[in-house]
Formats: C-alpha cells, sequence, structure tokens
C-alpha cells in the first residue's frame, strides 16, 4: 500500500526522510522529555509513552532488582488489526528509525536486550535483519516472528510468546513493566511510538504527527503521514478523497467507533478531539463506508470477525460476543423477535465490557454500542422488519484471516 | 477496603463463588462471576472463604494500595 507524503513539520516525519543509521544521540533525560511532549502509545490503546517507561525503571530499581534481571524492550509491529498498515509501512519505509527508537528506549532504561516482534508473514522482518546486519547496537538487538492473530499483538500475549508460550493474552497485574519477558521488567511498545521517541531524541521537543490508514470508500487508500490536528476532510483528501458518497466512517479499527462523516469533516485527528466527538482514533484506522451500504450489517461482518479472533480464554469473551453476535444477526435480517434481540444486546453489552483479561471484549461492545447509536434510523427500520436494500451484503472491509 | 478480583482466564465459571458470598458475586447468564462491590469489614472472612473455595483458583482478595 502506498504511503502518501504529507506536511508535517521536518522534526516530527517518520517517513519521508531518509532512513540511515546514524550515530544515536545522547539518552539523558529522555524519559522526561517524552513525558514533555505527551506522546502516547500509538499501537492503539493510547497509554502515556512516559508512564510506561517509569514503571520499568521503577520495578528495576526494587531491591529484589538482581533476581528479576536487566530491562527488555519490545518493539510490537504485529499490527493485528486486518484493516492498519501503518506498522508495515513504516517498518518497510524507516527500519533504522523505528530500531533507533528501540535501542534508545533500552539505553534510557539501562535495558540490555531489545525484541522487535513482526508477523511471520510480514516483509518486515526481512527488512529489519538487513538493517540490522548495518548496524552494530550496544544492545542485543534481534527479529521474532510472531504468529499472525489479532490478539497476539495484545502486549501480554507477546510477553507470553517470547517466553515459550502461545501468543495469547495473559492475566494482568502483573503487568509486562514488572514481569515480562524471561521475568524482565519490560517495556512493550508500538513501532510507531518507538519511532517518535528515536525522532524526539534526535531533533529535541517538536508539534507531533501521525501516522493514518485510510481505507474503504475512498480513491487512493493507503497510509498517511499528518500533523496532528489535521481536519478530517483535509486527511480524506490525502487519500484522494471518497469515492462515492461516504455516510460513515470506521475510526480506530475493527473494535472501534462509527462517525457520521458529514457532521466530523472539519474534526481534528487527534486522540482527545476524537474522543471528545465519542469516537476512538485507536491504531488510526479510518476507514470509509459508503451511505448506501447498511451500516448494521458491515458491523456484524467485524463483529463476526472479532467473535472468530477471540483467545476464547475468558468467559464472557468466549460467550458473550457470539452472543452478541446473534442478537445483531437478528437484526440485521429484521426477524419477528429483532426487538427483543434488540433489547437482550444492549443488556449484554454492559455485561461483556470490561471482563476480558485483554481489551479484546471492550472494543466489541465499543463497536456495536456505537453502531446502535451511530445508525439508529437503520437500526429502527429493521426493528419494523424493513431492513434497508443493502441489508446482508458481503463485507466491505477486509474481513482478515482467521486462525478457526 | 479490600477487594475481589476475578482471574477472567483462570475462572472456569464453577460459580461456588456466588453461591458462598451473593452479598457480593452475580453471575452472568453464562456461569461467570460478576464482583458486584468492595469487601465491607463484616464480609471479610466470608470472602476469604469463597476464595479458598474456588476450584479454579481463580479469585483474589487483593488490598487497597498503601
Amino acid at each position: 500500500m502506498p504511503a502518501a507524503l504529507t506536511s508535517p513539520t521536518a522534526a516530527s516525519r517518520a517517513l519521508d526522510r531518509p532512513d540511515v543509521h546514524l550515530p544515536l544521540p545522547a539518552v539523558d533525560g529522555l524519559v522526561d522529555a517524552v513525558d514533555a511532549a505527551g506522546l502516547r502509545g500509538r499501537g492503539g490503546a493510547g497509554f502515556p509513552t512516559a508512564a510506561k517507561m517509569r514503571a520499568v525503571l521503577d520495578a528495576a530499581s526494587r531491591p529484589d532488582r538482581r533476581r528479576r534481571g536487566q530491562p527488555v524492550v519490545v518493539a510490537n509491529g504485529c499490527e493485528g488489526e486486518p484493516a492498519s498498515h501503518k506498522d508495515a509501512t513504516l517498518l518497510a519505509l524507516a527500519p533504522h528509525l523505528v530500531v533507533d527508537g528501540a535501542v534508545l528506549a533500552a539505553l534510557a532504561l539501562d535495558g540490555s536486550r531489545v525484541v522487535l516482534c513482526v508477523g511471520t508473514a510480514a516483509p518486515a522482518a526481512a527488512g529489519l535483519r538487513a538493517a540490522l546486519a548495518g548496524r552494530a547496537d550496544p544492545v542485543a538487538v534481534e527479529v521474532v516472528e510472531v504468529p499472525e492473530r489479532f490478539v497476539a499483538s495484545q502486549e501480554t500475549a507477546l510477553v507470553r510468546f517470547l517466553g515459550g508460550g502461545p501468543a495469547l493474552p495473559t492475566t494482568s497485574p502483573p503487568r509486562p513493566a514488572e514481569r515480562g519477558v524471561a521475568g524482565r521488567p519490560t517495556f512493550v511498545a508500538n513501532v510507531e511510538t518507538l519511532a517518535r521517541l528515536a525522532l524526539l531524541a534526535r531533533h529535541g521537543p517538536h508539534a507531533q504527527s501521525l501516522l493514518l490508514t485510510v481505507g474503504g470508500a475512498v480513491a487512493r487508500p493507503g497510509v498517511v503521514e499528518v500533523a496532528a490536528g489535521t481536519p478530517l476532510s483535509r486527511v480524506l483528501a490525502l487519500a484522494g478523497g471518497p469515492s462515492t458518497q461516504v455516510g460513515t466512517l470506521l475510526t480506530g479499527g475493527y473494535g472501534g467507533t462509527w462517525l457520521t462523516a458529514r457532521d466530523h469533516l472539519g474534526l481534528p485527528v487527534d486522540r482527545d478531539s476524537f474522543r471528545a466527538a465519542g469516537a476512538t482514533l485507536g491504531a488510526g484506522v479510518l476507514l470509509a463506508l459508503p451511505a448506501d451500504a447498511c451500516g448494521p450489517t458491515q458491523t456484524l461482518h467485524l463483529l463476526r470477525f472479532l467473535v472468530r479472533e477471540s483467545a476464547r480464554q475468558c468467559g464472557p469473551c468466549r460467550f458473550g460476543l457470539p452472543a452478541m453476535a446473534g442478537d445483531l444477526t437478528e437484526i440485521v435480517d429484521g426477524r419477528p423477535d429483532a426487538s427483543a434481540a434488540y433489547a437482550r444486546l444492549t443488556e449484554r453489552l454492559g455485561v461483556v465490557d470490561g471482563r476480558g483479561a485483554c481489551s479484546h471484549p471492550d472494543g466489541a461492545v465499543r463497536l456495536v454500542a456505537s453502531a446502535l447509536h451511530v445508525f439508529a434510523e437503520d437500526v429502527a427500520m429493521h426493528l419494523r422488519g424493513l431492513p434497508c436494500r443493502a441489508a446482508g451484503a458481503p463485507s466491505l472491509f477486509p474481513a482478515g484471516r482467521s486462525a478457526w | 477496603m479490600s477487594h475481589l478480583r476475578v482471574d477472567a482466564i483462570a475462572c472456569d465459571g464453577h460459580g461456588l463463588c456466588a453461591d458462598l458470598l451473593p452479598e457480593l458475586v452475580d453471575l452472568d447468564e453464562w456461569g461467570y462471576p460478576i464482583v458486584t462491590g468492595p469487601v465491607p469489614r463484616r464480609l471479610r472472612r466470608a470472602a476469604a472463604a469463597a476464595v479458598a473455595a474456588c476450584p479454579a483458583l481463580a479469585l483474589r482478595l487483593t488490598e487497597p494500595p498503601r
């Protein structure tokens, strides 16, 4: 997928710069600089990066530190979200920047080991290995290929996999920062987060940029890099603009939210503005849905994907997600008992939310709750037994591969 | 006040916790526990008994951070 090059400030660009291995900048004060920049994780959850780093420093300074061992940095480039391509694009175009970020983080945390995690089928593994061959880093750096699966990119799943287990989430606490790879304090960060960290270390404070994957009904789907706060209409224009009349956007990914296009063209694309609009930016996925598509049907396709991708380790996710999909199926089909299904579904959303070991069920709840709200008029017609013409149509977004 | 925490991966939905401690544990429609609130002093022993009785060792009492 091509990367559209845009106009963020020079210092904040991750993509359209020569990706060469230069001497690393100093790491003194790096955690404070990351804190001052307000850098948040770009893998989806948006957790403050400096807080995560400090948690590792805390764990590494406790009295039992000798037993725990030196910190480990895990660069997460697995990108389990099928609609997201920004991490793959970043790894293809700027592998050195990502490795720089991971190594700088390791140095700032007094760590001794960096693990770069990418999906098994991803071309990024070869690219990263080639980049590493031309570097001499002060810490051990290795590339590990992780099974391609939605929940495999949860940070506890990576830690479990690197410890020899399956790439499935574990119960936390303990968080990876306290007890991660080989029991060591572990800083798990998305590859874009690490690239931003490297840019901060190299260029000092600057306005942040974002990598976004823009897909669906746009003329040139792809990855764009924009200054944080760029209006949504501009982001869509960078992807060639709508290819047909667009009614809504799916934001954040398959466990994300729906946003009406008409009312939000001026919305600044950044985490806080999206949150204020009741949407999530997640890992920076924006998918345009044509106005004549059936929102509830498309939501059902995505929900079924999330059902298939569940690790099935926690009861509320294992049983709750299929139950939610069953309810939504009755609504989409406009069956006579659809109103009862609707009541059951809204009840189940409250029961399932927050009850898994990882956030997988929460994403499914967020997607469906958002669909019931944003497509309320359409849903009402379905409940009256009058589904729209596009009801039951195939998925317009990649349904993704599934382990089951 | 201490809290009951369910290890969602370890929990198999046996439901003993809800039998022993209905004041603080509901079951969802699939038989998995929903903790309804923190543990008051008067229920501490009952909560500890529920923790000990869990066949999956999935229930824990946690103290608030000092």
